[in-house]
């Protein structure tokens, strides 16, 4: 291979050749290391994407995030509080075990008392109790209806009762992390077997070939490398060391779009980058006159938010900053995801509008503001928020712009100052984890309240009781057509008529194959073998 | 001898026991890790529930008191990220780092001081001269600049080397290796090279300075007088006495090349400890950060200890006796 | 070694004969200095180089840090295009709309503060502290490289994080960062020298003679300890200005808005591939040819200071 590199355009359409031919191995470069192999450790993109190859869930979402029967055959509501799943015929575990209803609680217990991880999955599993009818029918009892039960049961893997002894007792049911980090209990149903994990190098899988489902398995071998620099990712791509990369920086997105050793694969993820704007502090502590004095928090004035919102730029933001690869956002959720609004456009650029608004608030001088973000979190974080600071203060609010690493930005932006909220302006992303507009509503907009467990990410703490209301009855409803008008209205509040938070931009995804190879881009930002396709 | 070994490992300790302080204290400043940790729905109750597992909800002194009865008993702690034993990890992805500081010291030392010697000999040649700008080079770019600019032109360009990543490794003793194949050798040659040319300059200039130093001074005139051949005077005299500064400096680097070679870790994502480090300050995961921390000051103590030792040894003006007194 | 007992002292020695001949020992210093031409170049880059940080707003087309004026509709243009406010970006602007001229002229402000600043405050911090270990050995030695040990125990990331973390973002802060990061340095490389000078004759007679310990320290062995230390400062001001150039990189330097030359390059970095190369190579070059001729300078200085090196 090394010799061939240096004939450049032959080599690599000669591998690309070889590649067509056997397409059994691939070598994908990607951004983010998994914490663990431990299916209910630790709830985030990177860990769910790679063990979910080992190990199936109940139902899964395709790259649209339209969910299909992965493990269920099919799933139906028995009555109000009861949903009925049928699992798949001769269904087997990578050591030649059968799956049954067994595993299926068995896991579900794990996952729901999972100590010493950093496990969200009980926001999932609460509330729920399984029932076994038979080995292949499961039933699922709440005290309410529920009608998100199928998005619910796309998150928890189902694993082996007998992947290593069996020690109910036990903490974990007698399993560590560690057993699954070496393989020892790495032991799913999934399209892909567990070969080896060498930390901070690769993650070695190879096909099963006794898996049952709908999960394609184009690749008998796939190598996942960690290469975390966006620059050398690139690089290695274009050095042919790996097949194909996920995150691809878009800056380079243009450049490799000409090259005719790559292809390009992007599509919209569920993510939507926005400001919060802190909204429960008279005195708000980045917010000042021009002259650097005290003045009273504009910010809580929705006409002040909704001026704000016309002084962003965002189809240039789009173009210039995002070279292209984002999608202006006038909503929680691009179109076509379930309870979107159609009455929510893109706010427009208008500093005309802007300024008679501020006046109409009582600023016809604008004030200061200082706003903060993360610098190593969402694509091109840093660089949006200086746009944003340019716009600002172009627009007549003098804006500083002050970024931090995403360790000490969320800390400080969650409870920073006496367990709330430090900053009065950030800017974050939410990626919609059940693809439909309830979750974001949910975290971002209704009031912050712990003992319901709403408003968790609510780092403005915008609150509105009707808009609170109208969210609860849409969780309590299960007719899809009626729950999605509800969510639509709840959106329409939040962001049309209060402002709660501002919208930028839905992210894109963009995905880098050697010529011969294409991927199906995911909403969910995922990067699994199985939607790597010849072209 | 054996006296002032005992005496500096004892202080060793000690260092030990206050760096532990300063760095758990440090990171417990910086904030704690479940912000990142948690899925972005989990709601407030998992939160806590997430807290308290991990001990975080306690007060200062009590989670500080409870590391160091762990530590006593050898146990750094489990990861937060990983929940496995901080120790287990970081031995993990030593042989990766160590290799890669060998590597690169290797490299500047059998570059450096010949070329060194070579410049301080004969000051004024055109050589010498080039030599020794080029060394300013070596440490006036960014290691990560000069990484990137090297795998874009040997990777990508020339398509000559791999751009990223660990080669083949061989089982050395119960040990991951990757000097021992031809694949393994290809990996290293950018990153030990990137993580060398700092220290190759330094090197040169060091032994340059020695070199000028030494050459004018009576003894090698006397040898000179003495009519000892070049090869001699330059391989025993000059040498032994231009080493001093060289091997503090050294092993000082060493130190620092195993500490501090971060940045080239993360430009080739090469998966040594200082690529965990950065993944971990990225996370702070305290249990991680702390344990290597108390590793490289043990590392340090000891590399200190044999600069001392050596000093003496190549040095004989300076005696050990003293330092103790 | 009697050559090297005369020697130590040819500054006063010098002194003595002035009123014989014209030469005195500056006259005679920069005479020496200006027999290497290379060198002169040096001072006289250095030289320009300080007066265009120093009147670094006068001479820049824009000011980059402000950001009413600064558009990101003008990003990423190539060299010699003009943007909105008709200014001639003569080598591009950056990724928000910065016309490189200015954002290097004012980067070059910072770099250089940052990395001199931060050198001299750990020079006098380190060589205090080093001089003192090493003459009065014992206790204070053995507690003085305890904390050096320490010190350098800490990789300079974690001390950036840490600092950082705890102090915010800030020219002020990244200055007590490198500070931090870099004295130990000053003060092993000290007593490293002094550790020889100490048993040397010249400091005996000087003690002999009943001169006070702070003129024995700071008159006659610091004088001697000068060459390696010379060596050493010259290669911590280029180092103190690609670690904070690293630290950028990391995402733990400066203020986004206000990039000195090491957060041009960083923030360079990522165009590299994409063939928006004056981004990160201007601002390299000019990175580069400050340092190489602080380094000049640095060199010729060792050679000339150095009483040993004097025929």
């Amino acid at each position: 291979m090394k010799a061939l590199r240096k004939l450049g355009l032959a080599a690599v359409a000669l591998s690309a050749m070889t590649a067509n031919v056997m397409a059994a191995d691939i070598v994908i470069g990607i951004r983010s290391e998994p914490s663990s192999m431990d299916p209910y450790f630790h709830n985030l993109t990177p860990n769910n994407a790679m063990i979910g190859q080992v190990f199936s869930r109940l139902v899964d979402f395709d790259s649209k995030q339209q969910i299909f029967g992965s493990i269920a055959e099919s799933w139906k509501t028995v009555n109000d509080t009861t949903w009925e799943f049928k699992l798949r015929k001769g269904l087997k575990f990578h050591d030649g075990s059968d799956l049954t209803v067994d595993d299926v609680i068995y896991s579900f217990e794990r996952a729901d008392g999972y100590e010493g991880g950093n496990s969200s999955f009980r926001t999932y599993t609460k509330g729920k109790k399984l029932v076994k009818v038979d080995d292949l029918t499961l039933h699922i009892v709440t005290e309410r209806p529920y009608p998100l039960m199928a998005n619910d049961m796309t998150t928890v893997m189902i694993m082996s009762s007998e992947a290593k002894g069996t020690d109910s007792s036990g903490k974990n049911k007698g399993i560590s992390a560690k057993d699954f980090n070496d393989g020892t209990a790495t032991i799913g149903s999934g399209p892909y077997k567990f070969v080896e994990w060498k930390k901070g190098e690769h993650i070695i899988l190879e096909k099963f070939d006794g898996y049952i489902g709908e999960i394609a398995q184009p690749w008998d071998k796939v190598t996942f490398k960690f290469i975390k620099s966006e620059p050398a990712r690139v690089a290695a791509l274009l050095a042919g060391d790996v097949d194909a990369i996920d995150n691809v920086p878009t800056i380079d997105v243009e450049r490799l779009k000409k090259d005719p050793r790559v292809t390009l694969s992007s599509g919209i993820s569920n993510r939507v980058i926005y400001l919060h704007l802190d909204q429960f502090r008279e005195d708000s502590p980045f917010v000042t006159a021009k002259d650097g004095s005290k003045i009273k928090n504009p910010l809580l004035d929705p006409r002040v938010r909704k001026a704000l919102s016309k002084m962003i730029n965002r189809e240039a933001i789009v173009k210039r900053v995002m070279e292209g690869v984002a999608i202006p956002a006038g909503q929680l959720l691009p179109e076509g995801f379930f309870g979107v609004s159609p009455n929510l456009e893109v706010e427009a650029y208008d500093p005309a509008g802007a300024k008679k608004l501020l006046a109409e608030a009582g600023y016809p001088d604008g004030f200061a503001l200082t706003i903060h973000g993360p610098n190593d979190r969402y694509i091109n974080d840093a660089k949006i928020l200086e746009a944003i600071g340019q716009l600002f203060t172009g627009n007549g609010i003098p804006t500083k712009v002050e970024t931090m690493t995403k360790n000490i930005f969320f800390k400080r932006a969650s409870s920073g100052a006496e367990g709330l909220p430090e900053f009065s302006l950030v800017l974050v992303g939410w990626g919609s984890g059940t693809g439909e507009a309830s979750s974001p509503l949910k975290s971002l907009l209704a009031t912050h309240d712990k003992s319901k467990g709403m408003g968790a990410s609510n780092r403005g703490r915008h609150s509105n009781p009707e808009m609170d209301a109208m969210l609860l009855e849409a969780l309590a409803t299960v007719d899809d057509t009626k729950r999605a008008g509800l969510l639509a209205k709840a959106t329409d509040m939040g962001i049309g008529e209060d402002q709660g938070i501002i919208p930028l931009h839905y992210q894109v995804n963009t995905w880098a194959t050697k010529k011969g190879l294409k991927y199906n881009p995911r909403t969910d930002e995922r990067t699994l073998a199985s939607d790597y396709v010849p072209e | 001898m054996t006296v002032f070994v005992i005496r500096r490992l004892m202080q060793a300790a000690l260092v030990v026991l206050i760096m532990s302080l300063l760095v758990f204290g440090g990171v417990f400043l910086v904030g704690d890790p479940v912000e990142m940790l948690v899925a972005d729905d989990a709601d407030q109750a998992e939160r806590e529930a997430i807290i308290k597992s991990m001990g975080l909800d306690l007060p200062f002194y009590i989670q500080y008191l409870r590391f160091i009865g762990n530590a006593l008993q050898g146990d750094m702690g489990n990861s937060f990220v990983f929940q496995e034993s901080a120790m287990h990890l970081i031995a993990e992805r030593m042989p990766a780092t160590f290799e890669l500081a060998f590597a690169a010291l290797f490299i500047a030392v059998v570059f450096g001081i010949p070329l060194g010697i070579y410049a301080g000999l004969n000051a004024n040649s055109w050589i010498s001269k080039t030599i020794m700008t080029t060394s300013i080079l070596g440490f006036s770019l960014p290691t990560f600049w000069v990484g990137i600019m090297m795998i874009l032109f040997f990777a990508v360009i020339m398509g000559w080397l791999p751009s990223s990543g660990r080669g083949e490794t061989v089982d050395v003793f119960g040990i991951q290796l990757s000097l021992f194949t031809l694949d393994g050798l290809s990996h290293v040659c950018l990153p030990a090279v990137n993580l060398a040319l700092f220290k190759l300059s330094m090197v040169i200039r060091l032994a340059r300075a020695g070199t000028r130093e030494v050459v004018h001074q009576d003894y090698i005139k006397f040898a000179r007088a003495k009519g000892l051949s070049d090869t001699r005077i330059i391989g025993v005299h000059l040498f032994k006495n231009i080493m001093i500064p060289v091997v503090t400096v050294l092993g000082l680097e060493f130190g620092g090349l195993v500490a501090f070679s971060v940045v080239t870790e993360t430009v080739f994502a090469w998966p040594g400890m200082g690529k965990l480090l950065i993944d971990s300050i990225n996370f702070l995961d305290r249990p991680v950060i702390v344990a290597y921390l108390m590793f490289v000051v043990v590392l340090f103590v000891v590399i200190n200890l044999i600069v001392d030792v050596l000093y003496s040894v190549l040095d004989p003006r300076v005696r050990l006796q003293e330092m103790k007194s | 070694m009697s050559a090297v007992q005369e020697n130590a002292d040819h500054g006063r020695a010098g002194h003595s004969q002035s009123a014989v001949e014209v030469e005195t020992p500056f006259r005679r210093f920069v005479a020496d200095y200006m027999e290497n031409k290379i060198a002169v170049f040096g001072a006289i880059s250095v030289f320009v180089v300080v007066l265009i940080a120093l009147f670094g707003p006068l001479i820049a087309p824009t000011d980059p840090y402000d950001l009413a004026s600064v558009t990101f509709m003008d990003n990423k243009l190539e060299p010699g295009e003009q943007m909105g406010n008709g200014v001639t970006a003569v080598l591009g602007t950056d990724g928000l709309g910065r016309d490189m001229v200015s954002a290097m002229i004012y980067g070059l402000r910072i770099s250089l503060g940052v990395g001199i600043g931060s050198g001299i405050i750990a020079l006098l911090i380190g060589v205090t502290f080093g001089l003192c270990a090493a003459y009065f050995g014992g206790k204070v030695d053995t507690v003085i490289m305890r904390i050096v040990d320490i010190q350098l125990s800490f990789p300079a990331i974690l001390v950036a994080l840490v600092l950082l973390a705890t102090l915010g973002k800030g020219i002020d802060k990244i200055i007590i960062a490198l500070v931090v990061v870099q004295w130990a340095y000053y003060a092993r490389t000290v007593r490293g020298s002094a550790l020889v000078e100490r048993r040397r004759e010249y400091i005996e007679a000087a003690t002999c003679l009943g001169l006070s310990k702070r003129r024995v320290i700071f008159r006659h062995m610091l004088p001697n300890c000068l060459p390696p230390l010379i060596v050493v400062a010259t290669m911590q001001v280029a180092h103190a200005i690609s670690l904070e150039a690293t630290l950028s990189f990391l995402g733990l330097g400066l203020p986004v808005t206000e990039p000195s030359l090491g957060l041009l390059i960083a923030n360079g970095f990522e165009y590299i591939m994409s063939g928006l190369y004056w981004i990160s190579v201007y601002p390299g070059l000019a990175l580069l040819f400050t340092i190489v001729t602080i380094n000049l300078v640095g060199d010729r200085l060792r050679d000339v200071l150095n009483p040993r090196l004097q025929k």
